[in-house]
């Protein structure tokens, strides 16, 4: 007997042709695919694009929030915060021990970060202009989040879905958390309430581009749900998030900045205007306004710890016994 | 498992609080304890006294929070964010006692009615007013004097906290016998660094020891007694700090030495400053950063 | 124009194209910390149970990573780290040799007796 490690990805069999047929037939059944299965290289690589591409998302998404932790403004909300933004971590860790179990390397993985060679989510490219943003994107940055996310606890691969239900559980304090700062804010001062819609005015067209183009113009996606690695379209998704939304923005008493929404009673889902879809695109495509600032605090982070990271190695290496 | 079910059952209001995450049985460490001031006790003592403990943790998660995004390794990230929040926790604990015995100074006449008494005195006291040390005040410097300044910083506290479980008040008493878990945590996590950085590479020695020096005269004013440490510890209240020195000299020796580190010579004592509201120009700085947002907006809750 | 985004992963939009500037990637000297499975107990009377992964220089402190991130929320009363290269697994080419023996034992589970309805505490 060989002597692998665990949930460590085996070299590939010459056998594929069976190899596949039991690929094909665990997805079928709707098993779950394991680190050590035999996989299709493309199902692999689209995984840990994938997977990768989140975590950079969850490390990435740590920063426009904890730009406000040394500020907030009550010691109950730095301490909120503060575990919000540590779970941000948690959640980046979990994925990456994800990818890591299909043979990624997450030092490499940083790396390509660092290097923009691997992408995060955009949203996290625009700043946190006040406190209120701090709401918002628990509401509606984390509410669409975890419209994506929750389908992906049934992903076909087994250790992401299990680090997905791990963080769609932890995630549920932080949409919650995001609305109960909004609506103390609401029942504040007119100066309050100002930013807090002045906040929505600037995250919900974002928030609905989180979801991802039409599915029509969304090339990926088709092998993607053969494969049981997504789940559901992504208007579909678009389309819960509003439906979700609208009631709860007019609980908080704020105005959507859409005039087109209108709710359709016969289907019952609140119809929405069109997405422009230039402007996420210029901020992908490194005209937002956080780009560089994001990067470059990952890259300090990496390249100005270095010598730690080498003193523990040396360390543990003289203290080897 | 049906995402519409998990689906629901995330967001939904569930009666189970367990069922937010895995973890359960959070308690309230103040649950069931007596809150009166104790027969004989000034309670302006006592408040003055919560306040130099609880700035003391307040100011130090502030430093640490300054490390989150910064932090060498995503590991280390979530251990600086777990020490931060349970030094915060302890200020608030400590905060509201202060407040409770009255002890708000200026601060409750700037905070706005419905601002809790912690927060009035974390965000509407001036510098001059906090009562925080030197040690805990000053910049972080690199990863190396972080990690020093936590050693140094929870080897005191613990030293402080470990005899306060005995402490007359038994708020005090409380707060330290759920502080001593967590701040032995924290001096076991610092030292480890401080042994893997003193004794790793060249690189790391030399800051580990430049990061040992720059720490180092922050001792001088930490063993000196306040006149209100001195009359509460008469009374069984609060510890003499002096009573602490020789346990802390002997840890912060034992580990610097394991780490191949040089020990500075040892400060002479000096009457106290941060503890009398004395300070440097960091703590002006520290709390533009902390209570700025909330002093624009004082009639504001959040 | 929105053809070169997709929405993969959790937090959606991300591009795909690749024209995304890259910047020049220095490249930096450092030794990568081992990687570390982590196995928790979560409450008295279970097993340990396997939740994930982390890197650590060393035993303890992969230790320390490990309750730091893994019972932040007091799921765990105890932990078990070891170096994934430490451990020994079953190797998916001799999945059958392995566990095909097992498969058709069925008298091993209790639900392979049959036993009338009308007896108790069985």
């Amino acid at each position: 007997m060989s002597a692998p490690t665990l949930d460590r990805p085996a070299a590939a069999s010459p056998d594929e042709t069976a190899l596949r047929q039991q690929f094909e037939a665990t997805i079928a059944a709707d098993h779950r695919i394991e680190p050590r299965d035999w996989m299709p290289e493309g199902y692999r690589k689209t995984l840990v694009r994938q997977i990768a591409q989140h975590a950079h998302s969850e490390i990435i998404g740590m920063q426009p929030e904890g730009d406000w932790l040394l500020a907030a403004p009550s010691l109950r909300r730095k301490a909120v915060l503060l575990a919000k933004v540590q779970d941000e971590a948690g959640h980046g860790m979990y994925l990456y021990s994800a990818a890591e179990t299909l043979g990624a390397d997450r030092a490499d993985l940083t790396d390509k970060l660092i290097e923009r060679r691997q992408k995060y989510s955009s949203i996290f490219n625009y700043p946190t202009l006040t406190y209120a943003d701090v709401g918002v994107i628990g509401w509606l940055v984390d509410g669409a989040a975890i419209c994506n996310q929750v389908p992906l606890c049934r992903s076909s691969y087994g250790p992401y879905a299990r680090a997905m239900i791990r963080i769609c559980k932890e995630e549920s304090f932080h949409q919650r958390q995001g609305y109960e700062l909004l609506m103390t804010m609401m029942r504040g001062t007119d100066a309050q309430r100002a930013m807090v819609q002045d906040a929505v005015d600037r995250w919900w067209w974002p928030s609905l581009m989180m979801f991802g183009p039409p599915d029509e113009e969304s090339p990926n996606s088709a092998q993607s749900m053969a494969w049981g690695i997504k789940r559901h379209g992504n208007d579909e998704l678009r389309q819960r998030f509003v439906d979700m939304s609208v009631p709860q923005a007019q609980a908080l008493g704020v105005t959507l900045p859409d005039p087109d929404l209108t709710l359709d009673e016969a289907g019952g889902h609140w119809r929405f205007g069109a997405i422009d879809w230039s402007e996420l695109q210029r901020v992908i495509s490194g005209q937002g306004p956080c780009n560089a600032e994001r990067i470059a605090r990952r890259r300090a982070a990496r390249d100005d710890n270095a010598w730690v990271t080498e003193a523990a190695s040396a360390y543990a290496a003289k203290h080897a016994s | 498992m049906h995402e519409e079910t998990v689906y629901d059952a995330l967001t939904n209001a569930h009666d189970d609080a367990g069922h937010w995450a895995f973890g359960t049985g959070f308690d309230d460490p103040l649950a069931g304890v007596d809150t009166t001031v104790p027969d004989g006790v000034d309670p302006a003592d006592l408040g003055a006294y919560c306040l130099m403990l609880g700035d003391d943790a307040l100011v130090l998660a502030q430093r640490l929070t300054q490390w989150i995004t910064a932090a060498p390794e995503l590991e280390e990230e979530v251990a600086i964010g777990n020490t931060g929040l349970d030094l915060l926790g302890q200020a608030r604990l400590l905060l509201a006692r202060a407040g409770s015995v009255g002890v708000l100074g200026r601060s409750r006449s700037r905070a706005t009615e419905s601002i809790p008494d912690e927060d009035a005195l974390a965000y509407f006291r001036d510098a001059d007013e906090f009562r925080s040390t030197g040690l805990v005040e000053a910049e972080n410097g690199d990863f190396g004097q972080t990690m020093v300044r936590l050693f140094v910083a929870s080897t005191v506290r613990l030293a402080v906290f470990a005899r306060l479980r005995d402490s007359r008040d038994p708020v005090l008493a409380a707060i330290a016998a759920k502080g001593v878990h967590e701040l032995a945590y924290h001096r076991d996590h610092a030292a480890r660094w401080v042994l893997r950085l003193g004794d790793g590479t060249p690189e790391s020695h030399r800051r580990a020891q430049a990061g040992v020096d720059a720490v180092w005269p922050h001792l001088a004013d930490l063993f000196t007694a306040t006149d209100v440490e001195s009359r509460l510890a008469a009374g069984g209240v609060a510890v003499d700090p002096a009573d602490v020195r020789a346990e802390v000299r002997d840890v912060l020796t034992t580990v610097l030495e394991r780490a191949t580190l040089r020990v500075p010579e040892w400060p002479a004592d000096a009457p106290p400053r941060g503890r009398t509201g004395e300070h440097g120009p960091e703590r002006t700085g520290l709390l533009e950063g902390l209570q700025g947002l909330a002093r624009e907006h004082p009639a504001a809750t959040w | 124009m929105s053809t070169d985004l997709t929405a993969e992963g959790g937090h959606g939009a991300v591009p795909t194209g690749p024209e995304v500037p890259t910047a020049p990637s220095p490249s930096v000297s450092r030794r990568d910390w081992p990687l570390y499975e982590v196995f928790v107990r979560g409450k008295r009377g279970l097993n340990h149970v396997h939740v994930g992964s982390l890197h650590a220089p060393d035993d303890e402190m992969a230790v320390h990573a490990a309750r730091d991130l893994y019972t932040r929320r007091n799921e765990g009363v105890s932990i078990w780290v070891v170096r994934a290269a430490d451990i020994t697994a079953s190797s998916p080419d001799e999945k059958d040799p392995m566990f095909a023996p097992s498969g058709d034992k069925v008298y091993r589970h209790p639900t392979f007796y049959d036993i009338p309805e009308n007896v108790p505490h069985m």
